[in-house]
């Protein structure tokens, strides 16, 4: 016996789709506005920080690159309750995101940073420019420019990550799905279609990312 | 130690009697990388307005000599004092000292995410302060200055080598510094933009500034510096005035590499 597709049942419940998409979206662009200033200055105290700031960060990166991301949820939100410190489950995912995203990308950002080259540094010192602002005009616009895809593509996983969240009911739009196929019993359709609203955020977010580069990193061209 | 003793510094008796103060002293300065002794008891007096021309065998200690100035590099033993500041390593404020003293490199080291406008008001907007207008103003002077003000809006990979390096120039001289560093600045361009470089670093020259040049070009030696100095092997071999310096080389050295040098020099001294 055929299956019978039957998305008028989804459809049905599309302001709850819409409303978890919407999550899925803000708790993943913050997560990239804030993670984004966690690389940075992760990444500049991996460069030229003291060696103790180096350890430490490196013992961070480590333990986030080499654990599973839902084991990361679950320290946050169930494990930091015991030493005090009680999230709701929104910001919960928010941090975790964070914390995740800042790991790779401290060693994005440094690999940029470590891209630039010796002479445009003494150039800078000789100008009479103090370290953090030889760091600030002059290494980090060029250091984002030459490892922009790599940044971008991690955002992306991290927005496609997000849907991990759902395991501590973070209501972005995989905890909506399954909140609604649990009622309405049409997995297929339900995940189909959610399939299809992730890839289009993900196209969103592409576009938000070539706009960006446009305006603001835009490289000069041979005229 | 039986190395030959390093030329002392031309007494009062030197050209340009109408030159200043001392504004650079080096004094017994020695400096090692690793094992390898790169500058060797360099004793060195730069008078204000002074243009001096280092030469010398590659690997002689010329660059690292004026790096030393800037402390780009830093050194190990021996006094440095410029301009009344006396220069040491993991000084705090070594900017200060920095934002005094322009350096051109072989490399033009232009900031790439910058229009060449903007290379030059990038420190004085940040290190002096002065109001994006101001910083415009005096930017679009010197590059004038430096026969480029319709490249104002380029990028330096949209500018030839030629006009990066006099906007690398442009940018120093924004900062109004008292010493210009030249390191090899012509020696990345291509043949024909030499000329163009060098037309600027002579009228710099004439203008008064304090120079010290690193640099294979003779002529340029000839026709604008108050003293040459050879190093070799991280000494200072011999510094005279240029007349002197090319009709009658006192150390061997400096006659075996100008016996090189000039062989096969493409720029003709200027009459």
């Amino acid at each position: 016996m055929a299956y019978q597709f039957e998305f008028a049942d989804v459809f049905a419940y599309w302001p709850e789709l819409l409303r978890g998409a919407l999550h899925t979206l803000v708790l993943s662009g913050l997560a990239m506005v804030i993670g984004m200033v966690v690389a940075v200055l992760g990444a500049l105290g991996k460069t030229s920080g003291p060696r103790w700031l180096q350890w430490i960060l490196d013992a961070y990166i480590e333990v986030i690159r080499n654990t599973p991301f839902l084991i990361q949820i679950f320290m946050i939100y169930f494990g930091l309750p015991a030493a005090g410190v009680r999230l709701s489950s929104e910001t919960a995912a928010l941090l975790a995101l964070v914390v995740n995203v800042g790991a790779y990308g401290i060693e994005i950002i440094r690999a940029g940073i470590e891209s630039i080259s010796k002479g445009q540094i003494e150039a800078g010192k000789s100008l009479g420019l103090r370290p953090l602002q030889i760091f600030r005009y002059i290494i980090l616009k060029p250091s984002i420019q030459a490892i922009y895809p790599s940044l971008t593509s991690q955002f992306i996983l991290l927005m496609l990550n997000s849907s991990v969240c759902s395991a501590i009911a973070a209501g972005e739009l995989t905890a909506a799905a399954g909140d609604i196929q649990s009622r309405n019993f049409r997995s297929f359709e339900v995940y189909f279609v959610v399939t299809c609203m992730y890839f289009a955020m993900s196209v969103l977010f592409w576009g938000a990312f070539a706009a960006i580069e446009r305006a603001w990193l835009r490289k000069p061209s041979l005229r | 130690m039986a190395m030959p003793q390093a030329a002392t510094a031309p007494g009062p008796d030197s050209p340009g009697s109408e030159l200043g103060d001392v504004i650079i002293e080096m004094k017994k300065v020695n400096k090692w990388y690793g094992t390898f002794h790169v500058l060797h008891d360099v004793d060195l007096q730069v008078r204000r307005g002074e243009r001096i021309v280092i030469c010398g065998p590659s690997g002689s200690g010329k660059s690292t000599l004026i790096r030393c100035l800037n402390q780009l590099e830093e050194h190990q033993q021996g006094e440095i004092v410029v301009d009344g500041v006396t220069l040491n390593a993991h000084m705090p404020r070594i900017d200060v000292v920095r934002r005094e003293i322009g350096m051109v490199f072989q490399s033009f080291n232009l900031f790439p995410h910058l229009t060449a406008l903007e290379n030059c008001m990038l420190a004085p907007m940040k290190v002096r302060g002065l109001s994006r207008e101001e910083a415009e103003r005096i930017a679009r002077t010197y590059l004038e200055r430096v026969h480029i003000p319709e490249q104002a809006g380029k990028f330096p990979v949209q500018l030839s080598g030629g006009q990066q390096q006099r906007v690398a120039i442009a940018r120093s001289l924004c900062m109004n510094p008292k010493i210009m560093l030249f390191d090899e600045a012509t020696s990345a361009l291509d043949p024909e933009m030499v000329n163009e470089v060098l037309d600027v670093m002579v009228s710099l020259a004439e203008s008064g500034m304090t120079m010290l040049v690193v640099t294979h070009e003779m002529g340029f030696a000839r026709r604008v510096a108050d003293r040459v100095i050879f190093m070799d092997a991280g000494e200072i071999v011999e510094s005279a005035p240029p007349s002197q310096f090319f009709a009658n080389p006192q150390n061997e050295r400096t006659r075996q590499f100008l016996g090189q040098i000039l062989s096969g020099n493409r720029t003709p001294a200027p009459a």
